[in-house]
């Protein structure tokens, strides 16, 4: 009796929460000190204009840093965690390994590179002061752009390996496709170059790192929670536990 | 050293029709969701700019842009 959908995706959407509620953490202190240096610098440049400075705030510093932050972290992770089980459930048949730890953990690091790593190097995360508020929707548009291309260049990676039969031609195939459709990408897209050259650059840096970092413990956890979760599916209501030490059937 | 226990695979749904229709479903509502936290500037949230700049911090840290 197969698993319904809809208790793989409770399990993802469990993961999610419990990877958001972690990455959130991970945000507040890697990441918000960061944030209120940026925002200190975007008050000097701006004095009353721009959106977190000045004026009447909406919502307190305070409330943004820690209430604010955990909430966004973990809406989007468990908007992430209802993705990875989708896929799961859609593309496991697909995947070419009889562990289900495997596949899962396989598919989240698919998702931090396609979602995650493609993007960051071509467009950087920006802490506040940093961006013309006139590119927005450009930059967005891109952002989205770029997002999807990193998820079709992973796609292109899996294919270009499964033509090849020996391990290491797989790999070079693999990582061939991959690098193709990403450069690609990075071609074709427009480039974004808005820093001030009065914005510090190690603070620079340490946020882009801060918020790097939120984003790999993010999916990192989704993964290894979503294999746990299955896993505790497969013990609690699926087929009986193999015997140890046997190989389940591919 | 413990040795790795391998567990039988899960036995996943088909892929059906209704399957499919279902996942759609469920991904627009999950494209919502990230929409809400990424992008809303109120036309999804019905609260003006509260919800947008409640959760300002979390965009910026997972690396959508922002302004
Ligand atoms: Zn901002």
């Amino acid at each position: 009796m197969p698993l319904r959908f809809g208790r793989l995706l409770v399990a993802g959407l469990l993961a999610g929460l419990i990877a958001g509620l972690i990455a959130g953490t991970f945000a507040y202190f890697a990441g918000e000190p960061r944030i209120d240096a940026a925002i200190a610098i975007e008050e000097q440049n701006t004095l009353g204009h721009g959106e977190a400075g000045g004026g009447e705030e909406l919502v307190s510093r305070g409330t943004q840093k820690n209430v604010g932050l955990i909430l966004a972290t973990s809406l989007y992770g468990i908007a992430m965690g209802g993705f990875l089980a989708t896929g799961y459930t859609l593309l496991r048949r697909r995947l070419r390994t009889g562990s289900d730890t495997r596949a899962a953990i396989g598919l989240a690091a698919a998702a931090l590179t396609g979602i995650v790593l493609v993007p960051f190097v071509k467009y950087p995360p920006n802490p506040p002061a940093v961006g013309d508020p006139a590119t927005i929707d450009q930059r967005t548009t891109s952002y989205l752009a770029v997002l999807v291309l990193g998820l079709v260049a992973v796609w292109a990676g899996v294919l270009a390996a499964r033509t090849q039969t020996h391990e290491w031609r797989r790999a070079t195939a693999g990582l061939l496709g991959f690098v193709v459709v990403v450069a690609i990408a990075y071609l074709l897209l427009p480039a974004v170059d808005e820093v001030p050259g009065t914005f510090p650059a190690v603070l620079l840096w340490k946020f882009r790192i801060a918020s790097l970092g939120t984003q790999v413990v993010l999916w990192t956890v989704l993964g290894l929670a979503f294999a746990a979760l299955l896993h505790r599916l497969a013990t609690s209501t699926g087929p009986a536990t193999a015997e140890p030490g046997t190989r389940a059937a591919a | 050293m413990p040795k790795a226990q391998t567990v039988r695979p899960l036995a996943i749904p088909a892929v059906s029709t209704r399957l499919l229709l279902t996942a759609a479903g469920v991904v627009i509502l999950l494209l919502a969701l990230a929409y809400l936290v990424a992008f809303d500037q109120g036309a999804l949230s019905r609260s003006g700019m509260y919800m947008h700049e409640l959760m300002h911090d979390g965009r910026h840290l997972l690396g959508v842009p922002c302004h």
